[in-house]
């Protein structure tokens, strides 16, 4: 345990807050349509991309983690944007850091890290959820090229996305698990169709997206043919490290701390009601111990040793806190959080109500509570899986 | 510059849960509760030959002068072992002694307990945690007078370290006249708690008031946080154990996903509480501006985690998991003292709100 701030830190902490001081114009509200700018200064300044190879188009720095904790706290004390976190930047680029060719690294990471493209998950599909190698979307060869027939679900940004990163069967004589591969799809290929899939929030953040013969050179497998299904668990694993980012769950718990000193019922302060302040101290606790936990991840990460448990309960434990502080937060708003849509008395653009529904989806989707639970249970406490159904 | 135990401290780690099944197998833990005359001498004896009796006294006085965090971890050793040590008082007295303690003082008593020769035991529960039954002790001219309650270890300290009701902290010797000491019978068999009174009795006062109060409350909660991550981890430990081993209906329990989650959700609840603990330990000298507040946090989050651990690993093990045979109640008695000693987790949440500055007014309880 050593999180002492020398003194190249304390500049490196300076040095942060001076970048966003200087640009706390560039990312003020309204200024939202120039996210690819802010994207670019953040590249260029080491806030995003920050460990990515140079030649890759990252900023090349060695991974640190108290670097990475003071950038954090920074951008959260400054309400400042951390840059986009999109399925391409937060899962995408790792997997094929870790498993992709030079030439798919080379061509790839950059365009993705300035987001000049925007990339959507190609996983679920109506028949394959929790049991995700049950997919049936298939690819048929021809020439140097694979036909691909299918359909997949909970796409969400399909509708803005140039590429797919999808999981297609190549190999139909292959059992379950091995005839699966990981492909990257052009989303402008003839034949792809997307349906907006509104959920209930009002909005539709998911869309379903058909293929009918879609054309893909078959050079576009990452990690080989067949090895989709290791390749997609990499990603897997990237993915439930962001759905329970800490930062962001430290973020939000600030905002609710704003909220509850905020507001006033009968003229007091909704944190000076005990009930309340209980609450908001019970869910402080929660956010703290994972606070901590990602650091000691980051920790584990750096010194390459096996995270186990502290990393498996990320995604059930950090989705689950983001839910709760949303909950808490519609009732420290009493019937002001009824409200919803455009109106007068509406706080927080609604917001709150909109996580309190969407992060419902989050808690099910990229592996539901129940499916995380028997990841838990199997690889971090070595219970024995559910046995087999006999064939009925 | 890391978020992890260092080499020294994994080994520590290791060797002291070693030491540990060898002094305190169940069996030992059992005879301890079952007979009011064991002192459970030879189990501190091999505490104190780990070293740990003098775990925060600085080598100068013969300890080994390692930090809070070291006595934390041997903090979850001994409730990993459900040992029959009162733990509070070796590192709260060397502590007191360390920012409150003339020269003079720190000479006379830390060698003595770092080599364990002397037990101390710390009475600050009336100040942390609130005074119950019309206790308090009053100090004018030297001495003491009133009740204080609660103190693990208070029966047999050769040293008593006394919170009075305006904040000051004094020094008591355990001969001294004046002094009755009562046994608190308690829930937790591991851990005995006595009540002590005091009638004239001769202290020294210790200085640094109010901020060596609250340092001893902070290490104390860290230290019982700390006994809660072991304490629940055993239990998890031997509920996933017999997760594995127990078959009904031609399966191991562990195989059904009914039995399976409970043990992920304890799992998903406690791994987190050890990065708490860990950094709460760390800030009380690496980070003291928020030392307090990560200690509150670590006390309240393990006292509700230990709490769901107790019932649920109890609950793994279907009925044979409420039986005296079994011991793992000993476990869930010891949780269970954690939880209430120096404060529920509502009255620490309510002090950690306070910390923050987040009420408007003070407010009582």
């Amino acid at each position: 345990m050593d999180l002492n701030e020398t003194p190249e830190m304390a500049a490196f902490r300076a040095e942060v807050r001076a970048f966003l001081a200087a640009h706390a114009g560039d990312y003020a509200a309204g200024a939202a349509k120039d996210v690819l700018a802010w994207q670019r200064k953040l590249l260029a300044a080491g806030y995003a991309g920050r460990t990515i190879p140079r030649e890759y188009g990252g900023y090349g720095a060695e991974p640190d983690i108290l670097k990475s904790r003071i950038i954090a706290e920074e951008f959260i004390a400054a309400g400042a944007p951390r840059g986009m976190a999109g399925q391409g930047v937060s899962m995408l680029v790792p997997t094929l850091l870790d498993v992709g060719s030079e030439e798919q690294k080379r061509r790839w990471i950059g365009p993705t890290l300035r987001g000049e493209i925007i990339w959507c998950q190609g996983y679920s599909e109506p028949g394959a959820g929790s049991d995700l190698a049950n997919l049936q979307t298939k690819a048929v060869e021809d020439g140097n090229d694979f036909i691909i027939s299918g359909s997949k679900i909970w796409t969400s940004t399909a509708h803005a996305a140039q590429m797919m990163f999808a999981l297609i069967r190549t190999e139909p004589k292959a059992a379950k698990h091995e005839g699966i591969s990981y492909v990257l799809i052009p989303m402008d290929t003839p034949g792809i169709e997307v349906r907006p899939l509104k959920t209930m929030t009002g909005g539709a953040e998911f869309n379903e997206v058909f293929f009918t013969d879609v054309r893909v050179a078959q050079d576009q497998v990452v990690g080989g043919r067949g090895r989709g299904w290791f390749v997609a668990n990499t990603t897997l694993k990237h993915e439930r490290g962001m759905l329970g980012d800490p930062n962001a769950t430290e973020a939000r718990l600030s905002a609710l701390i704003a909220l509850m000193q905020s507001e006033t019922v009968d003229g007091q302060r909704v944190i000076d009601n005990p009930v309340f302040r209980d609450r908001l101290m019970q869910l402080q606790g929660r956010v703290l111990a994972m606070k901590f936990n990602g650091l000691r991840l980051l920790t584990s990460q750096l010194t390459q040793e096996p995270a186990g448990l502290a990393g498996l309960i990320v995604k059930l434990q950090g989705c689950e806190l983001n839910h709760q502080l949303a909950a808490l937060a519609i009732d420290a708003l009493g019937e002001l959080g009824i409200l919803y849509h455009d109106g007068p008395h509406l706080r927080a653009k609604g917001r709150w109500q909109w996580n309190y529904m969407f992060d419902l989806g989050l808690i099910i989707g990229g592996g539901t509570a129940q499916i995380q639970k028997n990841i838990i249970a199997e690889r971090g406490l070595g219970l024995p899986r559910e046995p087999k159904p006999a064939a009925a | 510059m890391d978020f992890a135990l260092t080499q020294d401290q994994r080994l520590m780690q290791e060797s002291l849960a070693r030491t540990l099944a060898q002094a305190c197998p169940l069996d030992r833990v059992r005879r301890f509760a079952g007979d009011l005359s064991d002192t459970a001498g030879d189990v501190w004896q091999a505490v104190a030959d780990f070293g740990l009796a003098g775990v925060v006294v600085p080598e100068e006085h013969g300890g080994l002068g390692l930090s809070l965090l070291e006595a934390a971890l041997a903090s979850e050793a001994l409730g990993a072992a459900a040992a029959p040590v009162t733990f509070l008082g070796a590192v709260l007295a060397p502590l007191a002694l360390l920012r409150g303690g003339s020269a003079a003082q720190q000479a006379e008593w830390l060698p003595k307990l770092a080599s364990g020769e002397v037990t101390a035991a710390a009475a600050i529960s009336e100040a942390v945690a609130g005074a119950r039954d019309g206790a308090g002790v009053a100090a004018a001219g030297g001495k003491l007078s009133g009740k204080a309650l609660f103190v693990p270890g208070g029966l047999a300290a050769g040293l008593l370290i006394v919170a009075d009701t305006a904040g000051g902290l004094h020094l008591v010797r355990g001969d001294a006249p004046g002094l009755t000491r009562t046994p608190m019978p308690g829930l937790d068999e591991t851990r005995r708690l006595a009540e002590l009174s005091f009638q004239a009795t001769p202290a020294e006062p210790l200085s640094g008031g109010p901020e060596l109060l609250a340092a001893l409350r902070d290490a104390g909660w860290v230290l019982l946080a700390a006994d809660s991550l072991g304490a629940a981890q055993a239990m998890l430990d031997k509920a996933v154990v017999y997760a594995k081993e127990r078959r009904q209906f031609g399966r191991v329990i562990g195989s059904f996903q009914a039995v399976k989650h409970l043990c992920a959700e304890m799992a998903a609840e406690l791994e987190p509480c050890r990065s708490l603990v860990w950094y709460a330990a760390y800030a009380f000298e690496a980070a003291p501006a928020e030392a307090s507040l990560m200690a509150a946090h670590a006390k309240a989050l393990t006292s509700e985690v230990g709490r769901f651990v107790a019932r649920t690993a109890t609950e793994v093990h279907g009925g044979i998991g409420i039986t005296d045979l079994l011991g793992l109640h000993f476990w869930f008695k010891r949780l269970g003292l954690n939880r209430q000693l120096l404060g529920g987790p509502e009255r620490v949440r309510e002090i950690a709100a306070r910390l923050q500055g987040l009420p408007a007014m003070e407010v009582g309880g």
